[in-house]
């Protein structure tokens, strides 16, 4: 028996295939360059997000300048490619700086959510029973509206403004946030290698910072990246009603609502900042779903 | 089943309490004491002092929400502070405005998406399919405004074909759909809000039938020689669970939905009160909307649960 | 570090390391109506000698696994009293849970979902000795050096997630992880039920050798009655939640007292013809936890089953030294009134 004891002398399995060990985010980036498509769309992304930070390089004219004269002119008007407003401002200008409020709105709110909710959410998912009831029944009430109502309420109430949107749509995206770490976060907790842990002697908070973070943000992050394009179309909703952005601010939802007051003059005009909402929510849903299938490695 | 339907409102009554809180809130939301944020700016003294008390504006919060949830029980939302009118009075005018639009898109986006879904799943890889694909992920990323406003530019600045805005000449309070005159002040709006959902609940639909198809006992079905359409009529049925929670989620999607499409086609509905409200600060108004709306969709997913459970027994047990 | 020279041993060679006595752990049973108790383990006491191997046996569902996590205080125990080393557990004068698990330690059954899946392995063995106070470099060595010991070839296999890993590699890891912190126990609980018969002999052959290098105390859980056999120097059987036999390895082989254990060795396709027990292998479904058989357990399944069975509950013999060989049955108990009873 001694003799076959004698194992770690020469390594067991030393001649099984070994695969190329690229690790779980290794894996995930290769799926992601081989993506054509997520890739096409995640350019655009970045060019949108490029557009917004160097607005004032590339914006032809002041997007705050009015003019009397100037109001509501055709494409190419005097240098005007894209026209102007009703208040005679250059539409292209406002256009590109439009993106910069569109992208804040995009990805403020997610962010706060993400953040807050994940860890409402991990906490309810790994804390005991009673714990769990009182976080995740709280959430149930705000999941009981509608998004775009419960947005509307929110920051009606408190009053239009770029702050109070914000918040407004956080609030809108952390009970679903919480319910996906929640899941995760409960999945994970179930598996040995959590009890196993515990057996190490580990207390709660490394344990879940060592092995429950590392599994759950992988569902977050997939869900928080389809969450960007929600943030933008509502936040340009709550625009185009009143709430959110401020006038005179450059902002696409803005912007719709008050040149749909002309539409019988320039009706192109009218419906371009929709299609530049339509254009960044759309990318930034396909590279979404770019990410989630890259992500989604069968361990 | 009796057992479960009654568990499972007992169920939403929580639910409905929460709501409720989240709507007494509003009011302490806005900036401002909530007095002065319900009543309007020219208030007298007296009125001041009604309202105080009636809404125990001095007692602690739990009791102003008792008192609040007093009121709204038997019908009293308080007052629009633009018209002077009762907010109950003005809610239940729009929501049955909303209520002729819904009724409408509705049965139009379930049955569109339902019909291009059941397609896609029986014909997957075919042109139906990427059909299918696309509009979901359009449907998901488009404003429904913009859409709403681009179908404007199209059908009435346009072509003239269709009247953009409002409900006709005569208003609401004569609208007939019986009169093309007025009916024709429907079509877009109709059109833009089921449009929405369809390619979601197409996508849904497909993943459901597809999954159906794929399970043993389809095989099986096969084997038997069953008919093909009695095949379709089996996976159908069995793909019907899912559908339908999506449909009710949906649901609420076209409900928020409206809110910006009764604001782009002046709709006189609920949504398009509700931004009138915002745009006015009626906070009673904002407060009393969303309360119905909220509501609406609690009891819509309590249906929609119901239903579901009536179709698949399996999550009555969990 | 040899069996002489080991600092932590407190009460000397002759003081059981683990005491066990009347364990209980009740469970509320989900779907069943709300009184209704899962007696997964009950009334469970043994002793466990220092550097010997106690092999714990029966079917699946008896409450193997929740005695080894009772042990560990991975879940709370109802009622009973655990010392270790002449220390009681969670008492206040006693050890705390904390130095428990720096004394014993845990593999679990299922070697996969013991890993984490999102750790190169050699992060899941470091993790130990971390938690332990160790630093992060220093931590990552002695996890490598572990996987020396355990057959692994660190620059290899180190890196490597659980998914990248065959079953028999996982498992060398799960000991190595238990090994890390260089315990004086290890519960092994199906070590090596998952894995291939020759994987499964490499693995056994490996903690036998690790044993005598670490001078390590065993509790080896298994439904596999040869692999328990080969490894163990005492074995308990259990059968719904309760000790039915406890004894030294070849006695409980050769002369099975009760009539469960003869079942189980029955039911076992033995080698040796010699050794077949002339008795039916168990019948019928083991009935359920949920609301046990009154009195003795096995009563339903039991040939020799006598109205005395349904009403009173066996006693685990009087156990008195190392080697005692007792079993819960009432035809050991010339008093008991059974007719098979001995006189
Ligand atoms: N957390 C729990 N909640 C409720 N019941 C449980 C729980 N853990 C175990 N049980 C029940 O306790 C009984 C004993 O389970 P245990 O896992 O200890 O059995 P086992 O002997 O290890 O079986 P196996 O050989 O299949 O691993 C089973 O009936 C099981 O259903
Ligand atoms: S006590 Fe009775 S039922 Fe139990 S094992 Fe002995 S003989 Fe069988
Ligand atoms: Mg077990």
């Amino acid at each position: 028996m001694s003799q076959t004891a004698a194992l770690p002398a020469t390594f067991a399995d030393e001649t099984s295939p070994a695969e190329r060990v690229r690790g779980y985010w290794g894996t995930v980036g290769y799926r992601l360059r081989h993506d054509p498509v997520t890739l096409f769309f995640g350019a655009i992304v970045l060019l949108i997000v490029l557009m917004a930070i160097f607005a004032p390089l590339l914006a032809p004219f002041d997007p705050y300048k009015e003019s009397v004269v100037l109001r509501l002119k055709p494409w190419g008007y005097r240098g005007h490619t894209l026209g102007t407003d009703e208040l005679g401002r250059d539409l292209l200008s406002r256009l590109i700086y439009g993106a910069r409020s569109s992208l804040l709105m995009g990805l403020v709110p997610v962010a706060i959510a993400t953040f807050l909710g994940g860890t409402l959410g991990v906490i309810g998912g790994y804390a005991g029973r009673r714990v769990n009831a009182v976080i995740m029944r709280t959430m149930d009430v705000f999941y009981a509206f509608p998004s775009v109502l419960l947005a509307v309420a929110i920051s009606g109430a408190m009053g239009g403004g770029m702050v109070n949107g914000m918040t407004a749509l956080a609030l809108v995206f952390i009970p679903a946030m919480c319910r996906v770490a929640e899941t995760a976060t409960a999945q994970v907790r179930s598996l040995d290698f959590i009890e196993a842990a515990r057996a190490t002697g580990a207390g709660t908070l490394t344990i879940v910072r060592y092995h429950v973070l590392g599994n759950v943000l992988g569902p977050v992050f997939i869900y928080a990246s389809s969450l960007v394009s929600v943030s933008i179309l509502l936040a340009s909703g709550l625009s185009f009603l009143g709430l959110g952005v401020k006038p005179p601010t450059p902002d696409w939802g803005l912007m719709l609502s008050t040149l749909r007051q002309s539409i019988y003059v320039v009706p192109l005009s009218c419906a371009l900042p929709g299609a530049a909402i339509f254009v960044t929510s759309i990318c930034f849903n396909l590279v979404s779903d770019g990410i989630r299938s890259a992500m989604d490695v069968r361990l | 089943m009796l057992a479960y339907i009654m568990r499972r409102m007992l169920l939403a009554i929580p639910i409905a309490f929460g709501v409720s809180v989240v709507c007494f809130s509003l009011v302490y939301l806005a900036p401002g004491d909530p007095l002065s944020v319900i009543l309007p700016a020219d208030a007298t003294q007296e009125m001041v002092a009604q309202i105080r008390h009636a809404y125990g504006f001095d007692r602690p919060l739990p009791v102003q929400y008792l008192f609040w949830l007093g009121h709204v029980l038997t019908g009293d939302f308080g007052m629009s502070i633009a018209t002077r009118r009762p907010v109950i009075l003005e809610v239940t005018g729009a929501l049955s405005n909303t209520f002729m639009l819904t009724s409408f898109a509705v049965p139009l986006a379930f049955g569109l998406g339902y019909a291009m879904g059941a397609l896609a799943g029986c014909f997957p890889g075919r042109a139906v399919d990427r059909l299918v694909t696309g509009a979901a992920v359009v449907g998901v990323s488009l404003p429904n405004y913009w859409l709403g406003i681009v179908l404007v530019i199209i059908f009435a600045v346009e072509f003239m074909a269709l009247p953009a805005t409002g409900m006709g000449p005569k208003g609401s309070a004569q609208f007939s759909l019986l009169r093309w005159s007025d009916a024709q002040y429907m079509i877009l709006p109709v059109v833009t809000l089921a449009l929405i959902p369809v390619g979601i609940i197409a996508r849904t639909t497909r993943a459901a039938v597809a999954e159906v198809l794929n399970l043993d006992f389809v095989t099986t079905l096969r084997a038997k020689g069953l008919s093909e359409i009695a095949v379709i009529r089996h996976v159908l049925k069995n793909s019907a669970p899912q559908v339908l929670a999506v449909m009710g989620l949906q649901f609420g999607y076209l409900m928020g939905g409206s809110i910006l499409i009764e604001t782009v086609f002046t709709w006189p509905g609920s949504g398009f009160m509700l931004s009138k409200a915002i745009i006015n600060r009626d906070i009673p108004v904002l407060q009393g909307t969303i309360l119905f709306l909220s509501m609406i969709f609690v009891a819509t997913n309590l249906v929609v649960d119901l239903l579901q459970s009536m179709i698949d027994p399996r999550i009555r047990r969990s | 570090m040899s069996a002489t020279a080991d600092q932590r041993d407190i009460g000397g060679p002759a003081q059981p390391l683990l005491i066990a006595r009347n364990l209980a752990k009740h469970f509320a049973a989900r779907g069943a109506s709300k009184s209704a108790r899962v007696r997964a383990v009950d009334d469970v006491s043994f002793t466990l000698f220092k550097g010997e191997t106690l092999g714990i046996v029966g079917e699946s569902g008896c409450g193997k696994s929740t005695l080894a996590r009772l042990l560990l205080h991975l879940i709370q125990r109802d009622s009973g009293e655990l010392i270790f080393d002449g220390e009681p557990v969670g008492a206040p004068r006693g050890i705390t849970v904390a130095a428990l698990r720096r004394n014993v330690q845990m593999v679990f059954q299922d070697s996969y979902s013991s890993l984490n899946p999102r750790m190169p392995v050699q992060d899941s063995v470091a993790f130990g000795p971390f938690v332990h106070g160790r630093r992060k470099s220093e931590a990552r060595r002695a996890a490598r050096d572990m996987l020396v010991k355990v057959g692994l070839n660190p620059d290899l296999f180190g890196p490597r997630y659980p998914h990248e890993l065959s079953g028999g590699q996982k498992q060398r890891v799960n000991i190595a992880r238990a090994l890390a912190i260089e315990p004086r126990m290890v519960i092994l609980d199906e070590a090596v039920s998952a894995l291939d018969k020759s994987v499964e002999a490499q693995v056994l052959n490996l903690l036998r050798a690790l044993k005598q290098q670490f001078n390590l105390t065993y509790l080896f859980i298994s439904h596999d009655l040869n692999v328990v056999r080969y490894i163990s120097d005492r074995v308990l059987v259990m059968y719904l939640g309760r000790v039915v036999e406890l004894g030294p390895s070849e006695a409980i082989f050769i002369q099975p007292l009760h009539p469960y254990t003869r079942a189980l060795l029955g039911s076992q396709p033995s080698m040796d013809p010699a050794h077949r027990i002339e008795q039916p292998p168990v019948t019928g479904d083991p009935p359920s936890p949920i609301d046990p058989p009154s009195g003795c357990r096995f009563h339903p399944r039991c040939p020799f089953a006598e109205p005395v069975c349904a009403q009173r509950s066996p006693e685990l013999g009087a156990w008195r030294e190392r080697d005692s060989h007792v079993a819960a049955c009432h035809m050991l108990d010339p008093a008991s009134g059974h007719s098979k009873a001995m006189q």
